[in-house]
């Protein structure tokens, strides 16, 4: 017979991995019935946001399914990050890279940009960032339209100079309050643009179109 | 213990005791999400999710824990319930879900919900229980909306922008611009604004109480004032 206190011991420890062993059934039954729902649900979350960047009807394949990784000081960052290339009728059309401001008013700044196969941006867009909310923020598309100015721009035009903020004498506009985003971003930016212009061929040479 | 009757307990939960302006509990999540309507009523209905579910469990479970394992027990409880409204957040709001981010996880270590299990639900019936948790999440969350709604006024001036990462393609044109042309208030986004606006909120309270107080008083009857017999001193004669 064990003393007394032994016997509370072992009932209680008893008790608590019955509890262990109940919430970690339904927390795993719950993440089984989910799993699939969620893939599904972060899928099309992205495809959502990569959508948004090239126009409509420009490419007809799934642009998740195309993509590759790419590691370049360029893109600002020392983890590979995804791209994806847009095709339409097997040709590339455009390709989206992620690239990543490393010098944001509190952090890193990570962008999706939209390069189409001539070199013009069909568009960019924050994936995340910590900027001061009211005044880097304005990064946001629901914050300001200020993003849609880089439609169209190359690294032709504006030229070298002007890809800059205004305060430094380029062609975009910073915001009032706000120097260091706008000029993180513009900086990623034309640093995208010239990654796509020296790997273009390389880029679009590792597409498989049946992949 | 004498059980509290379900109006007792809507009104204790809504506005007596109300875990936010009375209990002064889960100030975290509740300063930290409240910046716009959407995420407060997201994370507002997620924590009355889980206190509502976490005190009919604890509820029932109440016979089988002695005192010595109970806390282990009831975290386990939560955490759990947590994990499966993260799970399903995730699903179903994957939008919402990346914006609240760490606030979910942490809604297992909200000192509301551990307060209400060991405070109430270990000592009541199932019924009473989870109507307590439902009153107490609910009236958690109704602070929680106020706050984000107030900050998100004062800050943008525009109410309920970007309901749809929480009820879908619906409630995409909810958003009512209550101040065209409005410049933005910074203060009432960033953090300390949320702890302005709460103290507001709490002085509003305390405020109505004491005037229902003092109106209750003053409703009271009368009591007529009786002709009193004057002693007088000296000698009659």
């Amino acid at each position: 017979m064990l003393p007394e206190i032994s016997r509370s011991m072992l009932k209680n420890s008893l008790v608590l991995g019955l509890f262990a062993v109940a919430t970690v059934g339904v927390v795993s039954l719950i993440q089984q019935s989910t799993a699939a729902r969620i893939e599904r649900s972060a899928h099309e979350a992205q495809i959502r946001v990569l959508g948004e960047i090239l126009p409509a009807g420009s490419y007809d394949n799934h642009l998740l399914d195309n993509s590759i990784e790419l590691h370049d000081p360029l893109l600002g960052s020392k983890a590979p990050q995804p791209a994806y290339i847009a095709l339409k009728e097997g040709k590339p059309t455009a390709i989206i890279l992620q690239a990543t401001a490393p010098d944001g008013y509190s952090g890193a700044i990570r962008l999706l940009v939209g390069i189409q196969a001539d070199g013009r941006l069909a568009g960019v867009r924050v994936l995340s960032h910590r900027e001061t909310p009211g005044l880097g923020d304005r990064i946001e598309l629901a914050k300001s339209p200020w993003m849609h100015g880089f439609e169209g721009k190359s690294l032709t035009n504006p030229g070298e100079a002007g890809w800059a903020v205004k305060k430094d004498r380029g062609e975009f506009d910073q915001f009032a309050g706000a120097t260091i985003t706008p000029r993180a971003v513009v900086k990623a930016v034309h640093k995208a643009l010239q990654f796509f212009d020296a790997h273009k061929a390389e880029l679009f040479a590792e597409v498989n179109p049946n992949g | 213990m004498a059980n509290p009757s379900y109006r007792e307990l809507t009104f204790n939960g809504l506005w007596k005791n109300n875990p936010a302006l009375v209990q002064l509990l889960g100030l975290c999540p509740l300063l930290g999400v409240s910046n716009s309507t959407v995420n407060a009523l997201g994370l507002g209905l997620a924590t009355a999710l889980v206190l509502t579910c976490s005190n009919l469990a604890v509820s029932l479970v109440r016979g089988v824990v002695n005192t010595a394992v109970r806390l282990p027990a009831f975290v386990m409880i939560i955490a759990a319930l947590t994990t499966c409204i993260e799970l399903l957040m995730q699903a179903f709001t994957y939008e919402l879900y990346q914006i609240l981010g760490i606030f979910i996880p942490l809604i297992t270590t909200n000192c509301v919900i551990l307060g209400r299990a060991d405070g109430f639900a270990a000592k009541h019936n199932p019924a009473l229980a989870s109507f307590d948790g439902l009153m107490m999440g609910f009236g958690f969350c109704l602070v929680l909306v106020v706050l984000g709604g107030l900050r998100e006024l004062f800050g943008t001036g525009a109410l309920f922008a970007n309901m749809h990462l929480l009820f879908g393609p619906v409630a995409a044109d909810w958003q009512v611009t209550v101040f065209p042309e409005y410049k933005g208030f910074l203060l009432a986004i960033l953090p300390p604004g949320a702890f302005l606006v709460l103290g507001l909120l709490i002085a509003l309270k305390n405020r109505v109480d004491e005037s229902l107080a003092e109106r209750a008083k003053a409703r009271q009857p009368q009591v007529p004032v009786q002709s009193r017999r004057v002693r007088v001193t000296g000698v009659i004669e």
